[in-house]
C-alpha cells in the first residue's frame, strides 16, 4: 500500500549491449534534465569503447538474426509490441517527466506500439514487394532478392524519446539487420526502458544495443567503425552529415540520411524505410533444356 | 584399396595453337586522326587545346589524338546538359524519351562490327568477345531501358518517380562500350541528363556513341561525352551543379570519390573492385566447372570487376581439377586481339601490364607456386600469359588484393562452412560461383555468401534485365533490372 512516507525507488538508467545491462565502462554520467533545467536522472555517457563493444555484440548477433525465418521475426517484433502495450503508463510517464503533455506522451506511446506492428507485418512481405525474377536472355533462371546489411549504426531522431527511435530501430531490424542505436541525447529516458521492453521480448540479445551519451562526441566513430555496413542519421546539420559520409568512405559504407523527417506521422513509415537498409542479390542458374532439340543440320 | 589406372596420354597443344590465323577485317573501322568533345550535340575544341594519344594495346601503335578536358570543357557540358535537363527532357514525354533510346539501340545493332573492330583495336580485348558480348549486350541494355522510360510507376508501388537532374558517369577501360550502356541507357530512360567520361586509354567507342546519338537526333545537351583522365573526372565529381555520380572502377578512387562528395547533396552509385571466390564442390560437373573456371578468371583478359579470382577447389579433388585447368590453359590461344581465334588478348595498358606484374613477383615472394602457359606471345603489344597460383594462403596478397589480370589463386577447403568463412573474408563482396551437383547445397551457398552477384554452375553471365552490384567495399547501387532505376530517381 502506498504511503506518503513511503521512499521512492529511483532507477538507474544503463546501457544494453549484447542482451544486458552494463553501466558504460568509462564510468562517466551525464544529467538529464526536464524542460524546465531540472534534473530528472543520471545517464550512462556512453564512450567510443562501449560503442566498440556493442558493434560486437551486434556482429555476433548478425548471423542468427538474419537467419531466422521471416516469419518469426515478424512474431518477435509483434511480441516487442505487446511488451511495450503492456508498459505503456511506464512510457507516458516518462514522456511527461521530459516535457510532453499527457495527450502527446499517450499519442507517441500508441503510436510507436502501433508501427511495431505495422512493421511486423512487413517482415514476411517486403520481400514480394522488391525482389524479382529477371528475364534473361539466355537459358538461366535469374532472381533478385533482398539481404540485410548487415550491421547498422544508427543515430536515432534527437527531437523526440521514443517515436524517433522506434522508428529506425524497427525497420532496420525488420529486414534482419542488427544495430547500435545512440538514444536522444536531450531525451534518454525512453531508450533505456524500451532496452528492457526489448530484452522481454524473445529478440535476441546483441541485434539491437542501446547507447546514451553525446552525439558529437560518439557520431565519428558510428560512421568510421570498419566492421559497420551502413550507418543512418536523421539530423538537419550539414557539418554532421559531411563528418558522417567522409567517414563512411573508409570501408565504402551505406549512408542512410534522412533529411526533415516527422516521425510522428504517417509518412514516416513505409516498406521503403526496410529497403533503405536492404541490399540487392542476384543469382545465376542454368536451366537444360531437355528434349528442346529443334537443330537441324 | 587397388590402385587406381592412371591416365598418361600427354595432351598436345600445338595442334591446338597453330591454327591459321583468321584476322578480321580493321576496314570496316573508320577512326578519325582526332576526336574533339562531344558538347551541347556539336563535337568542339577543348579549352584546353591538349589532346592525348590512344594506342592498340596489341602492338603499341597509334590510333588516334582525343581531346584532353580540362574544368571550363566540364562546365561547358554541364551547363550543356543543366539546359537540357530544364529547357527539353524534362518536358519532353517518357513515351518519347524511350523512342530516342530505342534509335540509338537499333543503331548499335546496324554498326555493331565497326564498333566491335574498334573495341578491340583501342582496349585489346579478343574480337570474338566484343563481337558477341560487348556490343551486342550493349544495344541490348539501350532496348530494355527504353521501354521502361514510359512504365516507371509500375517499378516502385505507392510512389512517382521523379528524376535527379544532370548525372555525372565515368567509366572504366574494361568494357568501354557496354560500361557507357549500362550508365546511359537507365539514365536518360528516368529523365536524367548526362555527362559522361570514357576512361583515358578506351574513349573511341564512346566517341562513336557520341556519333551515333547525333545521328539519333537526341536533343543537343541531353548526352555529353567529354574524354579525359583522372583530372576530368575530379572536375565532374566536383562540379556543384551535377545531381548524381555514377562511378565505375577501383574501390580506391572510389572511397576517394564518396569522400570528395560527402559536403554534396549528390547522390551516388559505386561499381568497385572485387575479389570474387569461385567455389567447386566434389560432386560438381568438374570438366564443366573447369571450364567456368577458365571463363570466370581469363575473360577480357581477366580485367573485370568480378572476374572469379579465387578459386576455391575442395580437397578430395584437387588433384584432378588442377591437372584439368593446366591443360586446359595450355590450350588458351594468347594474341592478335583481332583473331576471331584468340582466346586471351592485348593487356589493356603497359600501366596495367606493370600491376599485374608487380602481382606476379609479389606472388612468388609470399611463397605460392606459380604455373604459365607455355604459349608464345607476341614480341610487341602488352601480353600476359594466363597464371595459376597454387599452394596460396589467405592472408597472401594475391589471395586479398584485386590484380585485374588473367591472375588466378587456388586455394582448397574441405567443408561448407570453411570455404563460406574464407569466401567471405575478404573487404569486397561482388560476386561470387559455387559448383555443385546438389541444388540444397547451392542454396546454403549462395544465401551464405555476402556478395551482390551469384552464380551457380555458370560464371560470367550478364544481361540488361538482370541487377548487377556489390555488397561492402564493392561499392553500392546497383545497374541493370529494375533496381537500376532506383539509382537515377528521387522516389
Amino acid at each position: 500500500m502506498a504511503t506518503k512516507n513511503r521512499i521512492e525507488v529511483l532507477k538507474t538508467y544503463k546501457i544494453y549491449i549484447g542482451g544486458q545491462f552494463p553501466r558504460t565502462e568509462s564510468g562517466r554520467t551525464y544529467i538529464a534534465t526536464n524542460a524546465k533545467g531540472e534534473m530528472i536522472a543520471n545517464v550512462c555517457l556512453s564512450s567510443r569503447k562501449d560503442f566498440r563493444d556493442a558493434v560486437g555484440s551486434a556482429r555476433g548477433a548478425f548471423g542468427g538474426w538474419s537467419g531466422r525465418s521471416a516469419f518469426n521475426r515478424g512474431q518477435i517484433l509483434y511480441r516487442i509490441a505487446e511488451m511495450l502495450e503492456g508498459r505503456k503508463a511506464q512510457f507516458i510517464e516518462e514522456l511527461m517527466k521530459q516535457g510532453s503533455s499527457k495527450g502527446n506522451a499517450e499519442a507517441e506511446v500508441n503510436l510507436s506500439i502501433d508501427r511495431l506492428i505495422y512493421y511486423s507485418g512487413w517482415c514476411d512481405k517486403y520481400q514480394q514487394i522488391f525482389s524479382a525474377v529477371n528475364p534473361v536472355a539466355s537459358s538461366h533462371f535469374n532472381f533478385s532478392v533482398l539481404e540485410p546489411m548487415g550491421v547498422v549504426a544508427a543515430i536515432a531522431p534527437q527531437g523526440t524519446s521514443l517515436i524517433g527511435l522506434v522508428s529506425i530501430m524497427t525497420p532496420i531490424i525488420a529486414g534482419g539487420n542488427t544495430c547500435v542505436m545512440l538514444a536522444s541525447e536531450s531525451k534518454p529516458l525512453c531508450a533505456v526502458t524500451f532496452a528492457e521492453v526489448l530484452n522481454s521480448s524473445d529478440l535476441p540479445g546483441g541485434v539491437v544495443n542501446i547507447l546514451t551519451g553525446k552525439v558529437s562526441e560518439l557520431l565519428p566513430f558510428f560512421a568510421d567503425h570498419m566492421d559497420v555496413n551502413a550507418t543512418c542519421y536523421c539530423e538537419n546539420d550539414a557539418a554532421s552529415v559531411k563528418i558522417i559520409k567522409e567517414k563512411a568512405a573508409l570501408n565504402v559504407k551505406r549512408v542512410i540520411y534522412y533529411e526533415n523527417k516527422k516521425w510522428n506521422t504517417k509518412e514516416t513509415q513505409s516498406p521503403y524505410f526496410i529497403n533503405d537498409f536492404q541490399e540487392v542479390k542476384t543469382t545465376w542458374h542454368p536451366i537444360e533444356n531437355i528434349g528442346g532439340g529443334k537443330a537441324g543440320y | 584399396m587397388a590402385a587406381k589406372k592412371v591416365n598418361t596420354i600427354k595432351l598436345k597443344f600445338e595442334s591446338a595453337r597453330n591454327l591459321a590465323p583468321a584476322p578480321e577485317s580493321k576496314s570496316v573501322a573508320k577512326i578519325e586522326e582526332r576526336y574533339e568533345l562531344f558538347i551541347n550535340g556539336k563535337f568542339e575544341k577543348p579549352s584546353s587545346k591538349k589532346y592525348f594519344d590512344t594506342i592498340n594495346p596489341a602492338n603499341e601503335e597509334k590510333l588516334s589524338s582525343v581531346a584532353d578536358a580540362n574544368a571550363t570543357d566540364v562546365n561547358k557540358a554541364v551547363v550543356a546538359a543543366r539546359n537540357a535537363y530544364e529547357k527539353v527532357w524534362k518536358k519532353t514525354s517518357p513515351k518519347e524519351r524511350a523512342k530516342y533510346i530505342y534509335r540509338i539501340a537499333r543503331m548499335i545493332q546496324e554498326r555493331a562490327r565497326e564498333l566491335a573492330v574498334i573495341e578491340t583495336l583501342d582496349g585489346g580485348k579478343p574480337i570474338r568477345e566484343s563481337r558477341d558480348f560487348d556490343v551486342p549486350t550493349a544495344a541490348n541494355h539501350f532496348f530494355y531501358y527504353a521501354g521502361w522510360a514510359d512504365k516507371l510507376e509500375y517499378a516502385f508501388p505507392n510512389r512517382s518517380p521523379q528524376p535527379l537532374g544532370v548525372a555525372g558517369q565515368i567509366i572504366p577501360w574494361n568494357f568501354p562500350l557496354l560500361m557507357a550502356a549500362w550508365k546511359i541507357a537507365p539514365a536518360l530512360a528516368t529523365g536524367n541528363t548526362i555527362v559522361l567520361k570514357p576512361a583515358e586509354t578506351t574513349s573511341l567507342t564512346a566517341l562513336k556513341l557520341a556519333e551515333i546519338i547525333q545521328e539519333a537526333d537526341l536533343p543537343p545537351g541531353v548526352v555529353n561525352i567529354i574524354t579525359g583522365a583522372g583530372s576530368t573526372g575530379a572536375a565532374i565529381v566536383n562540379h556543384p551543379d551535377i545531381n548524381k555520380i555514377a562511378f565505375t572502377g577501383s574501390t580506391d578512387v572510389g572511397k576517394i570519390i564518396q569522400k570528395a562528395i560527402a559536403g554534396s547533396n549528390k547522390k551516388a552509385t559505386l561499381e568497385l573492385g572485387g575479389k570474387a571466390a569461385n567455389i567447386i564442390f566434389d560432386d560438381a560437373p568438374l570438366d564443366q566447372a573447369v571450364e567456368g573456371v577458365i571463363n570466370g578468371i581469363f575473360f577480357n583478359q581477366g580485367h573485370v570487376c568480378c572476374a572469379g579470382s579465387r578459386l576455391f577447389v575442395q580437397e578430395s579433388v584437387y588433384k584432378v581439377v588442377l591437372q584439368k585447368l593446366k591443360d586446359r590453359i595450355e590450350s588458351l590461344i594468347v594474341g592478335d586481339p583481332l583473331d576471331k581465334n584468340t582466346d586471351i588478348g592485348a593487356i589493356n595498358s603497359k600501366q596495367q601490364l606493370e600491376v599485374i606484374n608487380k602481382y606476379l613477383k609479389i606472388g612468388q615472394q609470399e611463397g605460392a607456386e606459380m604455373f604459365q602457359s607455355s604459349c608464345a606471345i607476341p614480341k610487341k603489344g602488352f601480353y600476359c600469359r594466363p597464371t595459376i597460383f597454387t599452394n596460396v594462403a589467405q592472408s597472401n596478397r594475391i589471395a586479398q588484393e584485386e590484380i585485374f589480370g588473367p591472375v588466378l589463386a587456388i586455394q582448397t577447403f574441405r567443408t561448407e562452412d570453411e570455404v563460406i568463412e574464407k569466401a567471405n573474408n575478404t573487404p569486397f563482396g561482388l560476386s561470387a560461383g559455387v559448383w555443385t551437383d546438389k541444388g540444397s547445397k547451392i542454396f546454403n551457398m549462395t544465401s551464405k555468401i555476402r556478395a551482390g552477384v551469384i552464380w551457380a554452375n555458370t560464371y560470367n553471365k550478364f544481361d540488361p534485365t538482370s541487377p548487377f552490384g556489390g555488397y561492402k567495399e564493392s561499392g553500392y547501387g546497383r545497374e541493370g533490372g529494375l533496381h537500376g532505376l532506383g539509382a537515377y530517381l528521387k522516389l
